[in-house]
């Protein structure tokens, strides 16, 4: 148990999510997930569809719907526990404190406001800036997330831009505030490859620079190899295994995470090298309480994981939760 | 709930493929470059741009593709790569006729297929078919697995073997025969995409345009599906072209690549010279754009990032296209003419005024278009990438 | 536990239970929705009753029970005996909204089905064909749309000559437009669809396609139309009826008439007026909360 009093910017501790459906099963979207991130690191959640990193994201900021869902658990932001904040206070946090940006950017801004308008409320109503400052401020925004030609920009609709700029937007937007937390759910999966790399190095970037934190919620395990500094794998909801980027990548234990390493094509993979994929599919799920959710696709199940669940155990900076993971690399690199 | 049913759940285990067997560096067909099996020549699809209050008049064209020659051996792959909008589906689709050509022609085993009309141009269809990148909306909500499976051979009258073709056909893609009577939205999406591939060699064609076919699917289930893909190659003899945004994809599954840019190829090479010495700036920046998913290599990368976005095919940009977001850009030359496509080494072609020169070295792109890695650790030197014998090759090519 | 109950755990397999096609899950949802199943129970009510309406009625519609009660100035209500009262003529008021029940029912069903297939036709020839031939039939269509539907019931009902078929062929008219449109919108989004496109590389042939994929996919919203058009239809017969243009025969009783006959008497015989009255609102109300719920069934977006 990380010690309340260390500080971190973000404590998430047994966070759990679940959705309550009159005449359905409930489901158990986030089942005690617990992380910590701190100014200037960037932290990576990641999962396929199903399992809860968006809808833990979503926990965090407080924008899950109040009706039919229960949230436990806490989220420590600087000191506040954000889940039981009143929500005018939450608002204020959201947005000056703590940004989002999505995945589908058209669906994020408002169609019928031009983008200059939508970034300058932003100002208005958080740095209290007023008409030709905040105008100015969001010119200098625009420019600073790439936008060319920000005067022109500010006056259009977001769908006169491409998928790119209305990304960049929106991440302007969400930097109006100068937050300390970015939480970013799968910014570029939406985008083209060469945009992507833009808008990634352009995230990086901002960290460096504002020693903001970035939360970065993706499937995509390239784009976490080359940003973040901690990760997370999620799957069926609970966090399986987190490391530090390098040694998660160098030598994953948990079947899951070196099932996914195995199954993606490498570009700078020989040619004919053959892909091991994991079986099944991400909707074979075995219920946490009767084992590991893992379990039906698992190469190294062992007798105990269709019995009971498997405990995240720490070991140094690596958190495991498996009965037989895969064995250690023989040399991890420093 | 019966046990079939529970089985049923297990059906993409199953269909893995042989679970006792991991799959080994699969062995290449030798491919005769002089059979091919479709070629292509000055292929071009423009859409009209209507306007009009009363009676449409075409005030311009989208050229979605712009004069594309491709050739494809029988047997083999050939990947089509490019971003959004570059037209590589509509490509695919002119090349089945799915859509009209406005130019140019495509000759199929020796058949001119955008002359064809009416039921030559049914019966030539037998033999080429499609994989839809999103296998729920490729597929009739209404209509079960079995009626799927049915139907083209029910279109073109063949009789023989109708009790064994289903479970022949789901067997072939790793699905249990259960599956036969079950409608599409009862599968994960890795199913259904196994469905949409048997649906594709029911009538045993000889071409496959695959389209983004694994896209829509969860990271680990595309490997199954590439596998598979492989696998039906191997053992029906088809000849594949898959249409893909991902390069890691189309690197490892086809044997020759072709990039588009804005309507037309701009290189065009076997799998690994492309890969190891790409010659195109485009090619160049959009490798260098892949995360690889090692934190080592990322570290280590050099980044070559574009400027602002994809021109509007409505109005493309004289000259090479990519000139407005070129790093090597020369003046007047690329503003002015087109580039050919031209063979710079046997079997590698490129559309570049300067393709030499920039791979000699003698180019050198603007510096505010590199991005080199921060290194915030002390990394390795040099690394040798996990499980391959060469080191890594993304950063200066070796030359070929 | 073994793998085997491992997998009956979980999440696919608990999906492949609840099996079948799209249209047999609508049913299953629409059996458990209360409000559908009170459209449901209003709709059955209303067609029992027009089909055993001689065997409810007590009295023929056209006697006259209470010839000799009844005058201009005492029209008798409710009663254990007439149970709705008597109308103008002494015939039975409740005799004559059962026996109601039959024309109505009729005269909405005729005029949906004539509407509806006139309107799938156009639809069909404009969704399959498109460019000119959709072109034209969709200019027809906006001219059939601009004119207000029950001015050209009117119209034609006048042009006809006053009959209960004039009056199903008016309602028919109106609503041929609203169907074309409908259905020709759901084709062509159909058609652009993927696996229409897939039907095609393999070589189905067009009618095929048209008629196996694009049109059983497109009628769903037609369904959810047509419960709706019954609604409106019963209503719009009835007010054609009340403005006169309905069956000449008095001895064939039609609520709107009813309505109409009514209307002098309304101070001293309101019962008259509502009885008939709250038939048409609640037959057209049992055929729109069908239509509603039906609707959310059927479409994915309004799946809850």
């Amino acid at each position: 148990m990380p010690d309340p009093a260390a500080g971190h910017l973000l404590d998430v501790r047994d966070l759990s999510v679940v959705f309550t459906r009159k005449g359905r099963r409930d489901v158990r979207a986030v089942d005690g997930v617990s992380f910590t991130v701190d100014a200037g690191e960037t932290m990576g959640l990641v999962g396929e569809s199903g399992s809860g990193k968006s809808v833990t994201s979503l926990a965090v900021m407080g924008l899950l719907p109040k009706r039919g869902v229960q949230v436990g658990g806490e989220v420590h932001f600087d000191g506040d526990d954000l889940l039981t904040l009143p929500p005018e206070r939450m608002r204020d946090i959201r947005g000056q404190d703590i940004a989002m940006v999505f995945q589908d950017p058209m669906s994020s801004l408002n169609p019928v406001v031009p983008i200059g308008r939508q970034v300058t409320e932003v100002l208005e109503r958080h740095q209290a800036l007023k008409g030709g400052a905040a105008q100015a401020a969001a010119g200098d925004l625009l420019n600073r997330v790439g936008i060319p030609d920000p005067t022109r920009r500010l006056k259009e609709y977001p769908h006169q831009l491409s998928g790119g700029m209305r990304q960049r937007a929106l991440i302007a937007m969400a930097l109006a505030c100068r937050p300390r937390l970015l939480i970013a759910d799968e910014p570029t999966t939406a985008l083209d490859v060469t945009i992507q790399a833009q808008i990634l190095e352009l995230l990086k970037e901002l960290v460096r620079d504002s020693g903001a934190a970035l939360v970065m919620i993706t499937h995509d395990l390239g784009v976490i190899a080359g940003l973040c500094d901690t990760v997370h794998v999620m799957y069926g909801g609970r966090v399986v295994e987190s490391a530090e980027r390098r040694e998660l990548f160098a030598d994953p234990r948990h079947p899951y995470t070196g099932g996914l390493l195995a199954s993606v094509p490498r570009l700078d993979a020989p040619r004919g090298a053959p892909l091991h994929p994991i079986p099944g599919s991400p909707t074979d799920l075995l219920p946490w309480a009767h084992g590991c959710a893992f379990a039906p696709r698992c190469p190294n199940r062992v007798e105990p994981c269709t019995e009971s669940p498997p405990a995240l155990e720490s070991t140094g900076e690596r958190q495991l939760r498996c009965y037989n993971p895969l064995a250690a690399a023989e040399e991890v690199p420093a | 709930m019966s046990a079939t049913e529970g089985s049923a759940a297990a059906a993409d285990a199953q269909a893995a493929g042989p679970v006792s067997a991991p799959p080994q560096q699969r062995q290449r067909r030798t491919i005769s470059a002089e059979d091919t099996l479709l070629s292509v020549r000055g292929l071009q699809v423009h859409f009209p741009i209507k306007s009009g209050v009363f009676v449409d008049r075409v005030v311009g064209w989208v050229k979605a593709v712009d004069g594309v020659d491709l050739d494809v051996p029988r047997g083999s792959t050939v990947g089509l790569v490019g971003e959004s909008g570059c037209g590589k589906t509509t490509l695919g689709r002119s090349i089945l006729r799915l859509v009209e050509p406005t130019a140019g022609t495509v000759t199929f085993d020796g058949i001119d297929v955008a002359s064809l009309e009416g039921e030559d141009l049914r019966q030539v269809r037998r033999r080429m078919q499609m994989i839809f990148q999103d296998p729920m909306a490729s597929l009739d909500p209404r209509q079960s697995v079995e009626s799927v499976l049915t139907e083209p051979r029910r279109a073109h009258g063949i009789k023989r073997d109708q009790a064994t073709t289903v479970p022949r056909l789901l067997d072939l893609v790793g699905l249990p025969a259960s599956a036969a009577n079950r409608y599409p939205h009862e599968f994960s999406g890795g199913q259904r995409q196994r469905v949409g591939i048997a649906r594709a060699i029911a009538l045993e064609p000889e071409l496959i345009i695959a389209d983004e076919p694994v896209s829509a699917l969860d990271v680990s289930i595309q490997a199954q599906v590439v596998n598979l893909l492989e696998e039906l190659q191997d053992r029906l003899g088809l000849t594949y072209v898959v249409i893909a945004h991902d390069l890691a994809v189309v690197r490892h599954i086809a044997d020759v690549v072709a990039v588009m840019y804005l309507g037309g190829v701009v290189e065009q090479a076997p799998s690994d010279a492309l890969y190891t010495a790409p010659y195109h700036p485009y090619t160049k920046a959009l490798m260098s754009a892949v995360p690889i998913p090692d934190p080592v290599v990322e570290d280590t990368r050099e980044r070559i990032l574009l400027e602002g976005d994809l021109p509007s095919p409505a109005n493309p940009p004289p000259g090479c296209r990519f000139h407005t977001r070129c790093p090597y850009r020369q003046p007047t030359r690329c503003d002015d003419e087109r580039p050919a496509l031209r063979e710079i080494v046997p079997g590698h072609t490129v559309a570049c005024h300067w393709a030499e020169q920039i791979h000699a070295g003698e180019i050198a792109p603007r510096a505010s278009a590199i991005v080199e890695a921060v290194i915030d650790a002390e990394p390795p030197p040099s690394v040798p990438i996990a499980g391959d014998s060469t080191t890594t090759t993304l950063g200066p090519p070796p030359g070929i | 536990m073994s793998l085997a109950q491992v997998e009956a755990t979980t999440e696919s397999a608990k999906v492949s239970e609840e099996g079948g096609s799209l249209r047999r899950d609508a049913w299953r949802r629409l059996r458990r929705d209360p409000v559908a199943l009170v459209g449901f129970g209003i709709i059955a009510l209303f067609v029992l009753v027009a089909i055993f309406a001689p065997w409810i009625a007590p009295y023929d519609p056209a006697d006259r029970p209470g010839a000799g009660i009844v005058t201009p100035t005492n029209i008798p209500g409710p009663s254990a005996e007439f149970w709705f009262g008597l109308d103008e003529l002494g015939r039975d008021e409740f005799s004559r909204v059962v026996f109601g029940a039959r024309t109505s029912l009729l005269v909405g069903v005729v005029a949906l089905l004539l509407g509806m297939a006139g309107g799938l036709v156009l639809g069909v020839l404009a969704g399959a064909f498109g460019g000119k031939v959709d072109t034209v039939i969709m200019r027809i269509v906006d001219v059939m749309l601009s004119i207000p539907g029950l001015l050209m019931a009117i119209a034609i009902a006048a042009l006809l000559g006053r009959s209960l078929l004039s009056v199903m062929i008016a309602i028919a008219v109106i609503n041929i437009p609203i169907f074309a449109r409908l259905l020709r919108g759901q084709m062509l989004a159909q058609r652009e669809s993927d696996y229409v496109l897939a039907a095609t590389s393999l070589g189905v042939r067009r009618r095929s396609i048209v008629f196996g994929h694009v049109l059983p996919n497109s009628m769903s919203p037609v369904i959810v139309q047509a419960t709706l058009t019954l609604a409106t239809a019963i209503i719009e017969a009835a007010g054609l009826s009340f403005l006169g243009l309905g069956s000449p025969d008095p001895r064939v009783p039609e609520w709107g008439l009813m309505l109409a006959n009514t209307q002098r008497y309304l101070a001293s015989a309101p019962h008259l007026a509502f009885f008939p009255g709250m038939a048409i609102v609640i037959a057209a109300l049992g055929f729109t909360l069908l239509g509603e719920r039906l609707r959310e069934a059927l479409d994915p977006k309004y799946r809850r």
